[in-house]
């Protein structure tokens, strides 16, 4: 199944607690029948990771994400349950495991690379890269062991992402170093979506599941509670912490006079759907509703309210008159930009039916987030303005 | 298709040990054991030097075995002993020691235990060197001829039974830590039942039929006793009528090997069986 990166079928596994373990042989006679306490860090876990998709791993703490990852990665044997996996696999589970202090930091970067599976003539390939991306170019002849921490990261995340592989497994590891250095990890992974490599990271950044995935995955007691959407997963997960805020929205409906189809996002309207958005290409948004007589007379507005992270209302259109319900029957009311905004991340829309009266009839939500990639960081919305100086008195 | 097999390939490069990556951990462990000493490698030397003082003291001085040009014959088997006994004690350490890499990094874990291995033969390798040179150098020549031919088979079976007791005690110490010492206590009787700095005249009068056979189930006897005939190869006549070498032919140390080999082969097997089913949770248990 060359589509397929990495299939886990039903994982479990149990771990015994480490005191009730015979560690010597004295142990293991004297006390044959220890009492052995266990529990189980992953249950029935299935999931298929399709080749060049990124997924988030998240979960609160001891939910089994570490553990999950070092399955996958073949460190760790799961109790039941198979794992496939298919091509070279790197894992970045802790960022220059496997240096040796008193060797310099070439000769780590050559053992390093020779452990995870790479020829000394790949290494040579690869090395001034590793070098430059790891920026250690007066240091790679001192030893390890004189680096500052940062530099030691550096290093390790370096030869990890450039040893070639076919799958990144990443711990968390994307919160360490300065912040220009964070930035580069960044980069590089969004580097890698690009070439097509399949990427499982655990993260506690739910901007960057958000910003970053294809897909998330929300463990919690080692239990696989969402498969999906990231927008949805990372509320799911606050869900799970109790962090979440109530549902501004709810899906009211009065009676059966209201049904709300999907949400639809598309380049035109009754275009065909589409996930990924440019920030400058059209856009638009259709919200479908099948309404009756009674209440196509009281609608007043259809407010469209486009959400990012945390709900938080980017921007917000309304229909009126022509564009509203005439009639009882289907209708889809279509909201369309020219230009998508140049914004990033994920975002859902909010639809609500007002009366005249302002009072909110009927609302939904789109159960799909759409992605937006600008081609430019740090931007969220582009307000063309002017701008002078003239002279004169100040008061 | 092409990309496919590609993948595969570069996925089996992450589960088989190769010998690059064999080369590279020798190598560090050399590098980081000589880092900083002013004398190196040659310390290396320090370790076999010093017993041959003691066991000269001891054996001729004090014991007066007579055995004849005794350092040469001492160093003809305790050189390889060494590697055995070296190997074997550092393989107990082999995957506890990398507990860091094992726990956080997926890689051939097999090459562990062959690290030591390795790193000890590199040693004997210096070390024979500094022993033919010095027999060369004093004229103790004896050793030129067939019979150092017997060294090829008698490495071999050592580097076999090696491996797999290296295997075999890796493993076992991650479960039960109490390895490690009995592996010590093990490896200093060996050394006594080992022919190593007396002659096996002494024991042979009583090993005939199966009692010989028994007694080279030790598969290091028949390295030992074989090296010496390779090396120290001088057939001389002690003042109590005892030899010094078991035999001055070939086929008895041939056929000593063909036991020790049979038993190291199935020594290697246990070893890796052990080390295959136990390696799956080292993650874990470490």
């Amino acid at each position: 199944m060359p589509d397929i990166a990495i299939r886990a079928d039903k994982i479990s596994k149990r771990f015994t607690v480490h005191t009730e373990r015979a560690t010597s042989l004295k142990e293991r006679v004297v006390r044959r029948k220890a009492s052995a306490s266990s529990f189980y860090a992953l249950l029935d876990v299935s999931a298929e990771i399709e080749i060049g998709t990124t997924v988030g791993l998240i979960g609160p703490n001891g939910s089994g994400k570490s553990t999950l990852l070092k399955v996958l990665a073949g460190i760790l044997r799961p109790t039941s349950g198979t794992v496939s996996t298919h091509g070279r696999i790197a894992s970045l589970l802790e960022l220059g495991a496997g240096f040796n202090g008193e060797l310099t930091g070439r000769e780590n970067v050559y053992l390093n690379a020779s452990l995870l599976g790479l020829s000394r003539k790949e290494t040579d390939r690869l090395f001034d890269a590793i070098v430059d991306f790891a920026e250690l170019e007066e240091f790679i002849d001192n030893p390890v062991k004189h680096y500052s921490s940062g530099m030691y990261v550096r290093l390790g995340f370096a030869v990890a992402v450039h040893v070639d592989p076919d799958i990144l497994l990443v711990d968390e590891v994307l919160a360490v170093g300065d912040e220009h250095f964070a930035r580069k990890c960044v980069a590089k992974i969004t580097e890698f979506q690009s070439e097509h490599r399949t990427i499982l990271f655990v993260t506690h950044g739910l901007a960057q599941v958000e910003e970053l995935c294809h897909r998330a995955l929300v463990l919690d007691h080692g239990r696989l509670q969402f498969d999906g959407d990231p927008y949805f997963a990372t509320q799911q997960l606050r869900k799970i912490l109790g962090t979440d805020e109530p549902a501004e929205t709810p899906d009211v409906v009065p009676d059966n006079g209201i049904t709300f189809g999907k949400i639809v996002f598309s380049a035109q309207p009754g275009g065909p759907p589409q996930e990924e958005f440019r920030g400058g290409q059209p856009l638009a948004i259709r919200v479908q509703v099948k309404i009756d007589d009674k209440w196509a007379e009281q609608v007043d507005t259809v407010l469209a309210v486009v959400m990012g992270l945390h709900d938080y209302p980017i921007w917000s259109m309304t229909a009126t008159k022509n564009a509203l319900p005439r009639s009882g029957g289907d209708w889809c009311i279509d909201f369309v930009m020219p230009e998508c905004p140049l914004i990033r991340g994920r975002f859902v829309v909010a639809a609500q039916l007002t009366s005249v009266t302002g009072e909110a009839i009927a609302a939904t939500r789109s159960s799909h987030a759409v992605r937006v990639q600008s081609g430019h960081d740090f931007v969220l919305l582009h307000v063309p303005y002017d701008v002078c100086a003239t002279e004169g008195a100040i008061a | 298709m092409a990309q496919t097999t590609s993948a595969d390939k570069r996925a089996r490069a992450q589960r088989q040990v190769r010998w690059e990556l064999l080369v590279g951990l020798i190598r560090k462990d050399l590098k980081v054991k000589y880092q900083g000493s002013v004398l190196g490698f040659l310390w290396s030397l320090a370790n076999p030097l010093m017993l041959l003082v003691v066991y000269t003291f001891v054996f001729q001085v004090v014991l007066k075995s007579g055995v004849p040009y005794f350092g040469y014959f001492l160093l003809s088997g305790l050189l390889i002993w060494n590697v055995f006994s070296g190997s074997v004690s550092f393989a107990t350490e082999a995957v506890v020691g990398n507990a860091g890499l094992v726990k956080k990094v997926r890689f051939p874990l097999h090459v562990l235990p062959l690290t030591p291995v390795g790193f000890n033969l590199v040693h004997f390798a210096l070390q024979m060197l500094v022993l033919v040179v010095a027999m060369l150098l004093t004229g103790f020549t004896y050793f030129l001829g067939w019979g150092l031919l017997l060294a090829i088979p008698a490495i071999a079976v050592a580097i076999l039974c090696t491996v797999g007791l290296s295997y075999l005690v890796a493993s076992l110490n991650v479960r039960y830590r109490d390895t490690k010492h009995l592996v010590e206590i093990a490896l200093m009787a060996g050394f006594w039942l080992t022919p190593i700095v007396y002659s096996i005249s002494l024991v042979q009068p009583h090993l005939h039929g199966w009692r010989e056979i028994v007694y080279f189930l030790n598969p290091m006897s028949g390295v030992v006793v074989s090296m010496q005939r390779a090396f120290y190869a001088y057939d001389v006549t002690l003042a109590g009528g005892t030899k010094v070498l078991a035999d001055p032919g070939y086929a008895y140390y041939l056929g000593a090997l063909a036991i020790g080999g049979v038993v190291s082969a199935l020594l290697l097997w246990v070893g890796l069986r052990v080390y295959h089913r136990l390696a799956a949770d080292f993650a874990e248990e470490l």
